[in-house]
């Protein structure tokens, strides 16, 4: 007895995220498998584009909320008209994003009506109607595969997991009043300031060219930005090239930094320490240069180069730079 | 105030993780288990609030989970810990986290704690999921990965990672809050510290002290099951490229482009 | 190893082993390499009361026990046997003493702050011209009134140039060869009293091992710890304690080399296989744990009857030298096992091959050891 998706939209700076179209994808899919119809959600003040733009997904309608007390993020305010939503739209799933809103308002909206909730899914499937669901745990050393065992049930998806759902649709919109309290927002954002200059942050990048304590300073880290200006994306680093200092611990990635699913990972001259696989192991495409041939990271990696990376790096550069200037 | 520590027992992270005969678990043997290095972060938050107060204010550190959580609640109380709370019965094995937070809301809700503090997420289920799920249940508000607290009066502000830079998160007390790395440096016990901790006693909270019926706590309060643990697929060898610099460079490119289709 | 602790003991185990791993190790191949005292992780452990573990509560310690210290310097040891020396003497040589013989006003001016780490220790007892033989040392004290008058000098003093405190074995009686010697406790500032030069050495290089010299040193008589003539029962008795330590460290090291086996072994291919693989390396690995294990058991077994107060003169003399040889071969083997790698400062074992040496040396030689040994047990000679 299916009833529905509901995908919560995610809005930053007025517009919709474009991970919200990927948990589209998601949606489309278990739609298909017999979940339903799928909506999306959309909670805030002043989001006429984003509603524009939802409206424009391969769904059937687009729930909003529209409140001045909804302007800044709440989890209770937010919370309160997700519950609204869902209880008029019918949805028995409401799947989120795996980011800091999506992780912190489906925790609190879950527990609010006492649903099934799964974290950081990798793949979502449904069986007789029921989530189910496969996520790493253990740091990603393992999988867990688990099913919903309650008549709502929400999931959060790990970015870079789905395809972005294009698409000219033209869902309907359906304002839902949902009675939000002020009194009962008893906490809201009051400030959001970006730390890496607009570039994605490593946890939802794509591609991931990250650096180690080969790269000697954090001036040769160039290089790397170099071929991540090419490919689109963003630089990381090992534990050893941030405690060196060649770059601040916002880049790191491993076990005490980020940890990472991007579709492409190029690990330059880093070794591969256990601390460092946890974070990365997960991506889909490993690459390793390095110029030591029996360095662990190879043992992870897909593709291997065996050399100097000052000379390779910005060879790679050049390649990208002229394949994908001929697509 | 009364302030709230989560702590829970992990395996350290050098942890080889096997999973168990019929794949419902991990395999315990041979893990270390310790306390999980977030809740690191939050006793430690915890003993400075009290330190900068200077009034009454008392650190209760509490766990969920079978008898191995005491050495993590001893770990607490070494660190400087006031009291600890090990919340313990067969009824609650097996719980999704939001039957624990239901168990774990009832053993806070008497003590009327002004802040909850835990982990961002424990390095096992990495869900992230019991402490907002306690907020809810204590209808206050939260705020997840902080890297900075400051306590005025009764209001909060706190500094949260988001995607791409941080947030700013203003609520009021009594609030629940997970702590990220950068939050604090976790101080080690000290000897005298553990020696005091030896003499603590370790209040004991079953299921027979909290206002819950067995079906909503443990695996029959879940709202989801678990079907099996899995192994990370077998990556295929890793293809070496040779060649000089140039030959190499062009020959990945291809590679990434027409064979794994990533760029 | 799987052996049962209480709470207690197992998150004196933890801690020493969490501050070991995230502090003292990363550190040890610098502090190692610049022969450079780890000044500031030494008074790190003391501020988490590392120094303290065999000083009453009444005194500023935690009176955790010899159990407990061999737990933790295990652990020190394993990430860097400089360190380790340092905390074990300042513990076992030096505060233990104290606390055994000191009077009331020597215990409350010094051991709260030997304990904080607050003050650091040494212990003089061989010189130029006496070693294993230390009851024929000739450093010399002259009563003057309510002071000694001290001269000589002392050789391989661990902690020689940081020591604020000193507890020296000097001769007041001439006419007798053990009855004839006093301790006595000194003070960096004291006039007369001054460093000699940090010795050169080929392990243990974070250490600092040094001569003291005396000149016309004036020590009040309060200084004397126990009674004048009693020195060297106290040094051999304090001896017992350090070697206990020592063992420790030998474990401590051991299986720093066996860790560092099993993760080689693990990680490199040879002959298309990891080298684990081949029978050679498992032989010598079973061996290493096993002898590891072995050690280990001595040393619990000397640091419990130590603080059950019961004898351990024999124990303590069988544990060190065990342990120590066990660290020497375990290093050999660990060595070996990393093959060329192993024999590059890149990699940490290069480090335990040259510290595992000094194991057999100090605080009684293996050959000492023997004697002692033999002695408790050959009991009917004539």
């Amino acid at each position: 007895m299916a009833n529905g998706i509901l995908v919560f939209g995610e809005i930053r700076g007025g517009g919709l995220k474009s991970v919200t179209r990927e948990i589209v994808t998601a949606a489309a899919e278990l739609s298909a498998a017999g979940g339903g119809p799928v909506a999306i959600a959309l909670i805030g003040d002043g989001i006429d584009a984003a509603v524009t733009e939802a409206c424009a997904l391969p769904v059937e309608k687009v729930y909003v909320v529209r409140d001045t007390q909804l302007a800044a993020y709440s989890t209770q305010g937010y919370t309160a008209a997700l519950k609204a939503i869902i209880a008029q739209s019918g949805a028995n799933t409401v799947l989120f994003a795996a980011t800091a809103m999506g992780k912190d308002l489906s925790a609190r909206a879950a527990a609010a009506c006492d649903a099934a909730l799964f974290t950081d899914c990798t793949e979502i499937a449904l069986n007789n109607g029921a989530l189910h669901i496969k996520r790493p745990v253990y740091s990603g050393k393992v999988i867990v595969e688990m099913e919903a065992t309650a008549p709502l049930q929400f999931a959060s998806i790990r970015p870079n997991v789905n395809a972005p759902a294009a698409g000219a649709g033209s869902a309907a919109v359906v304002e839902v009043a949902a009675a939000v309290d002020a009194g009962a927002i008893q906490g809201r954002v009051k400030e959001v300031t970006a730390t890496s200059g607009g570039k994605k942050d490593l946890t939802e990048a794509e591609v991931i060219v990250s650096g180690g304590r080969s790269l000697k300073s954090g001036d040769n880290f160039k290089i790397l930005q170099d071929l991540a200006d090419v490919l689109g994306a963003s630089v990381g680093a090992s534990r050893a090239a941030v405690d060196a200092g060649y770059v601040p611990h916002s880049m790191q990635v491993g076990q005490t930094g980020k940890v990472v699913n991007p579709k492409l990972y190029i690990a330059v001259g880093i070794s591969g320490a256990i601390q460092h696989l946890v974070g990365m192991r997960t991506s889909k495409v490993i690459v390793a240069i390095n110029k030591d041939e029996n360095a662990p990271i190879f043992q992870k990696a897909d593709y291997g180069v065996v050399g100097d990376l000052f000379e390779i790096v910005p060879h790679l550069t050049e390649e990208c730079k002229q394949l994908l200037a001929h697509s | 105030m009364k302030i709230v520590a989560l702590v829970k027992s992990v395996p350290d992270t050098e942890s080889k993780i096997k999973i168990n005969a019929d794949s419902s678990g991990i395999d315990p043997q041979g893990i270390k288990f310790v306390m999980n290095p977030y809740d690191e972060y939050a006793v430690e938050e915890g003993i400075r609030i009290r330190e900068r107060l200077k009034d009454d204010t008392t650190v209760i550190a509490i766990s969920l989970g079978p008898d191995r959580v005491v050495d993590v609640l001893r770990t607490a109380l070494a660190m400087g810990a006031d009291d600890a709370i090990h919340v313990n019965d067969p009824a609650f094995e097996g719980g999704d986290p939001l039957a624990n937070a239901r168990v774990l809301a009832e053993v806070i809700r008497p003590l009327g704690a002004g802040l909850i503090l835990g982990g961002r997420q424990g390095i096992d289920d990495d869900a992230s999921q019991t402490i907002p799920a306690i907020a809810e249940l204590l209808g206050i508000p939260q705020a997840l990965i902080v890297t900075e607290l400051t306590i005025d009066g009764g209001n909060v502000t706190a500094r949260r990672r988001i995607e791409g830079g941080d947030e700013v998160i203003e609520c009021t007390l009594p609030a629940a809050v997970t702590c990220e790395k950068g939050l604090n440096e976790p101080r080690y016990a000290s000897l005298p510290g553990i020696m005091k901790a030896k003499k603590k006693e370790i209040r004991k909270v079953t299921l027979a002290d909290l206002p819950l019926e067995a079906n909503q706590v443990g695996a029959a309060g879940s709202r989801s099951k678990m079907v099996r643990y899995h192994a990370l697929p077998e990556r295929p060898p890793v293809k070496m490229i040779a060649g000089d610099a140039a030959q190499q460079a062009k020959e990945l490119a291809r590679l990434l482009r027409e064979e794994a289709k990533v760029i | 190893m799987q052996y049962p602790l209480t709470e207690e003991q197992r998150l004196i185990q933890q801690t020493a082993r969490d501050f070991a791993d995230s502090v003292i190790a990363p550190a040890a191949e610098k502090h190692n390499r610049e022969g450079k005292f780890p000044l500031e992780i030494v008074k790190q452990l003391g501020k988490m009361g590392f120094l303290g573990m065999l000083v009453p509560e009444s005194y500023g310690g935690s009176a955790a026990g010899n159990f407990a210290l061999v737990l933790a310097l295990e652990e020190v040891n394993r990430a860097c046997a400089s360190t380790g020396v340092t905390m074990s003497v300042q513990s076992s040589l030096v505060t233990a003493p104290i606390v055994h013989w000191g009077s009331e006003e020597l215990k409350q001016r010094y051991l709260p702050k030997l304990a904080t780490g607050e003050f650091l220790g040494a212990y003089a007892l061989s010189e130029p011209g006496s070693g294993s033989d230390a009851a024929s040392l000739s450093a010399s004290a002259v009563q003057d009134g309510n002071e000694f008058v001290l001269n000589g000098t002392k050789n391989f003093i661990t902690t020689g140039n940081e020591a604020d405190v000193v507890i020296a074995m000097v001769r007041t009686d001439p006419s007798h060869k053990t009855r004839g010697i006093t301790a006595f406790i000194l003070e960096r500032g004291m006039k007369g009293y001054s460093v000699g030069k940090k010795e050169d050495k080929m392990g243990l290089r974070a250490s600092s091992t040094t001569q003291l010299v005396f000149e016309d040193l004036r020590v009040p008589a309060a200084n004397i710890l126990g009674e004048v003539g009693s020195g060297f029962k106290i040094a051999m008795h304090t001896l017992d304690g350090g070697r206990v330590g020592i063992a420790a460290q030998g474990v401590g090291i051991a299986q720093a080399c066996l860790d560092a086996s099993i993760k080689y072994a693990e990680e490199r291919e040879a002959f298309g296989q990891q080298i684990g693989k081949f029978q050679a390396m498992q032989w010598k690995i079973a061996d290493m744990a096993m002898r590891v294990e072995a050690a280990r058991l001595l040393v619990y077994n000397a640091a419990r009857l130590k603080d059950e107060k019961l004898p351990h003169g024999k124990e303590a003399a069988m544990a060190k030298l065990f342990a120590s040889e066990v660290a020497n071969d375990a290093a050999r083997d660990a060595v070996q096992i990393h093959g060329g790698a192993g024999y590059l400062e890149d990699f940490p074992v290069e480090r335990y091959f040259r510290d595992a040496r000094i194991t057999e040396i100090y605080e009684g030689t293996s050959e000492i050891q023997r004697i002692v040994i033999a002695r408790n047990v050959l009991k009917n000679l004539k």
